[in-house]
């Protein structure tokens, strides 16, 4: 990588060799870099700055509102922080991440991964094939398959247990999403945990053996604190990625009567269904702080004693 | 070096063109024609082999090739395309309306009556006199169309469309499941308890949701319009007049304690549907299959869900002219319903409006006019006999059917129609949420508190009235 070459006779016939590394100079290093600049603008900077404006209106999809649309300052804001219904959508949104992500995922990922460590052969091929697919398979057909599987009237579901006009859906549509995304994200963690327990090194956990300790307290005292960058990882990225996740509304649609209705969902069906642009893009705007918020939490853990 | 140059400046130029050739697709509209071919878009809810097929099986097959040959004849090249979807209502006028907000969009757009008002105000629909000029008003139709039809796709005094159709909503029953319940086949209610009590009679019968009264948000505009606002209009409630909505009324009362006496009380319905995603669809599935003994629905279920016809029913009852009866919808009491009527409905309808955006707004109003030609009609009838809008037409094609004359006859005169007005979506929305809190257990006074603040945040505190 560091290996300079050196100067080639070709270098000879130019007059302005520019001193910087890639001897480049200001301006042609700057033709480099516009293309990849007014990519990110037009793509990522214009439509947040774009929210950060919208939000501050009154613009609806239809109405008065969409064609003469006001500026009303942080209105959208101090509405929606006032709102129950985002209090509780934020609090419907803490359970399925806590549940399904951090402890749904990871855990169920890592004793996934732990009971495959050793195996070899067919049966871990087939074992993380069938993870590996719920991952690779799109969404909508997730959606479709936990349809089939949870629905009242001829669900796999009901016919298994014989328990006929069960509406799962219905009666536990929290408990259901929550599995629902386990089952869609374990494979992520697994395959993450996978890698990363086998970069644990085996003479470590043969002087832990010999020193009597039990299978726990290799786990806990070897395993755990090697791979803490790779939970930490995971778990940044599950976190982040449950909390937005909209995959739940395929099967609920919010329903029955906003009991899924976490924050992704809220955000739809104010903006789009509802027509409240305005308001949707100030809860976006208070979604994308939360989720800085984050990320910036788990980066203070993960510098620590790093 | 120079090379390195080159390749920079060729890649900043890769990447202006490739924007402004981005910029030149999104500025070529659906009306762009090259070498004096014109080209013209419809959009509808309804697609070939799903959500009313027969009326996409009519554009593609009858109304397109019939109207490029028609105008072929003049001398006249035209390409017309028809964009069919088959998606809830609620996610197709989010469609229309992102296609509309960015200044695209058909050149001949369906929407439902109710959503002209919001429409209009956002400027994304016209008057048509001001997208064709006064040739939309001297139209010779017109006379053939009654007021209250052409109101259904107007707004401020003003045509914004064509209505398509009208409609009329009634009881169905099943006159099989009657029978096992010991109930006469002719069923004649005249007031709720005379509905209730055949429900109760029908609960005893084995396996039979007795009645479906469509309640909840699952199911959006149906909920209001084949549940709540027929009921209301039986109290002698109506939801908006001398402009005014009605808030916390005995009417809403009324209403909110026959849900709860169907659902919670005696269990008549099934609560569990009505919060179900797909909910109204298996409420047809259910009819259809014989489970549901009675359901308030529009014509629209008689000749687009439970009909026969190969391909036409979403869900084909082939028994249908011999099981299934219909009645008209009674006042609470006789005499108790809007006007002091016996027998209330509800109607609504859908119609074509022309987009502003056309780049042929007047081949576009040909085009429209061309879908309400008598012929058209019969082309259309002959796929799914519907109610037409014009009366010169219903009295040649609806006494081939029952059902559709016994609406045409009995029910449309005694109908009422939604105040067309930009709040209206909001406020239905505020009354499918007090049947879904009465339908999950919520008290009535709970209800109708959450329903009169969401309804004083939307149409404003001096526009409420309670009683």
């Amino acid at each position: 990588m560091t290996t300079i070459v050196g100067p080639r006779p070709i270098r000879k016939r130019h007059r302005h060799r520019a001193d910087d590394v890639a001897g480049l100079g200001r301006v042609r290093a700057v033709a480099f870099v516009t293309p990849a600049l007014f990519i990110i603008s037009f793509f990522l900077l214009f439509p947040a700055i774009w929210t950060v404006y919208l939000g501050m209106t009154n613009y609806r999809l239809t109405g008065l509102a969409a064609a003469h649309t006001s500026f009303v300052g942080f209105e959208n804001y101090s509405k929606a922080l006032a709102d129950p219904k985002f209090w509780s959508s934020l609090k419907l949104t803490v359970v399925f991440v806590v549940g399904s992500g951090i402890i749904g995922q990871s855990i169920l990922g890592f004793a996934l991964a732990w009971s495959v460590r050793r195996m070899a052969g067919w049966a871990r091929t087939v074992l993380e094939s069938v993870v590996l697919a719920a991952w690779v398979i799109p969404g909508s057909v997730h959606a479709f398959l936990w349809v089939a599987l949870l629905d009242r009237r001829s669900g796999t579901l009901n016919s298994l247990l014989n328990s006929p006009g069960k509406a799962w859906l219905i009666d536990d549509p929290m408990t259901m999403i929550i599995l629902f995304n386990i089952w869609v994200g374990t494979a992520f963690s697994m395959q993450l945990f996978s890698s990363a327990l086998s970069a644990v090194p085996p003479s470590h956990l043969e002087s832990a053996r010999m020193a009597g300790a039990s299978a726990w307290q290799q786990l806990r005292d070897v395993v755990l604190p090697t791979i803490r960058g790779h939970i930490l990882t995971n778990t940044l990225m599950i976190t982040l990625w449950t909390f937005n996740t909209f995959g739940p509304y395929l099967l609920t649609a919010g329903g029955p009567n906003d009991r899924t209705n976490i924050l992704s969902v809220y955000i739809y069906k104010t903006a789009i269904p509802g027509g409240r642009l305005g308001v949707g893009a100030a809860l976006s705007m208070l979604m994308l702080l939360i989720n800085l918020a984050i990320a910036l939490a788990y980066m203070r853990v993960g510098r620590r004693k790093a | 070096m120079q090379s390195i140059l080159r390749r920079a400046l060729r890649g900043v130029a890769l990447v202006g063109a490739a924007s402004l050739m981005l910029a030149a697709c999104s500025n070529s509209g659906d009306g762009a024609e090259a070498g004096g071919k014109k080209s013209l878009t419809i959009t509808a809810n309804s697609i070939v082999g799903g959500k009313s097929s027969a009326g996409a099986e009519w554009i593609q097959n009858w109304v397109i090739p019939k109207f490029t040959e028609a105008q072929k004849a003049k001398g006249v090249d035209v390409e017309v395309k028809f964009e069919g979807q088959g998606v809830d209502d609620e996610n197709y006028k989010t469609k229309v309306s992102l296609d509309l907000s960015s200044g695209k969009g058909s050149d001949i757009i369906e929407l439902d009556g109710i959503w002209v008002g919001e429409f209009a105000e956002a400027g994304y629909s016209k008057p048509l006199n001001r997208v064709v000029g006064p040739d939309a008003d001297s139209w010779g139709v017109w006379k053939q169309i009654p007021d209250a039809v052409q109101k259904a796709m107007s707004f401020k005094g003003e045509r914004y469309g064509v209505p398509q159709g009208a409609d009329g909503r009634v009881l169905y029953y099943n006159k099989k499941l009657f029978k096992q319940a010991g109930l006469p086949e002719t069923w004649e209610p005249k007031s709720w308890d005379d509905i209730l009590t055949a429900a109760r009679a029908l609960k005893k019968v084995n396996g039979v949701t007795p009645i479906q009264l469509n309640a909840g948000t699952a199911m959006g505009e149906a909920t209001t319009m084949q549940g709540v606002l027929p009921m209301l209009a039986g109290t002698g409630q109506q939801l908006w007049s001398d402009g005014k909505w009605a808030g916390n009324t005995a009417g809403l009362r009324d209403v909110l304690n026959l849900y709860k006496t169907i659902y919670v009380d005696e269990k008549l319905g099934d609560a569990t549907l009505q919060q179900e995603t797909a909910g109204r669809d298996t409420s047809f599935a259910e009819f259809a299959q014989g489970k549901i003994g009675i359901l308030l629905e529009g014509d629209y279920f008689w000749r687009s869900v439970i009909n026969p016809a190969k391909g036409v029913g979403t869900a084909p009852m082939k028994d249908r002219d011999t099981a299934v009866g219909y009645v008209k919808i009674p006042a609470m009491a006789a005499g108790k319903g809007v006007n002091g009527q016996d027998y209330v409905s509800m109607s609504g309808g859908t119609g074509r409006v022309l987009n502003p955006n056309s780049k042929n707004p007047q081949l576009a109003w040909e085009l429209l006019q061309f879908m309400n030609t008598p012929e058209a009609f019969e082309s259309r009838a002959a796929g799914t006999l519907s109610i037409s809008p014009r009366d010169d037409v219903n009295k040649k094609l609806l006494a081939s059917d029952k059902m559709l004359s016994y609406v045409n006859m009995e029910v449309l005169p005694i109908t009422a129609y939604r105040p067309g007005l930009a709040q209206y979506p909001q406020v239905s929305a505020a009354l499918q949420q007090a049947t879904l809190d009465v339908v999950t257990g919520k008290s009535v006074d709970e209800a109708v508190t959450t329903y009169t603040n969401a309804l004083t945040d939307a149409v404003g505190d001096d526009h409420v009235v309670t009683n």
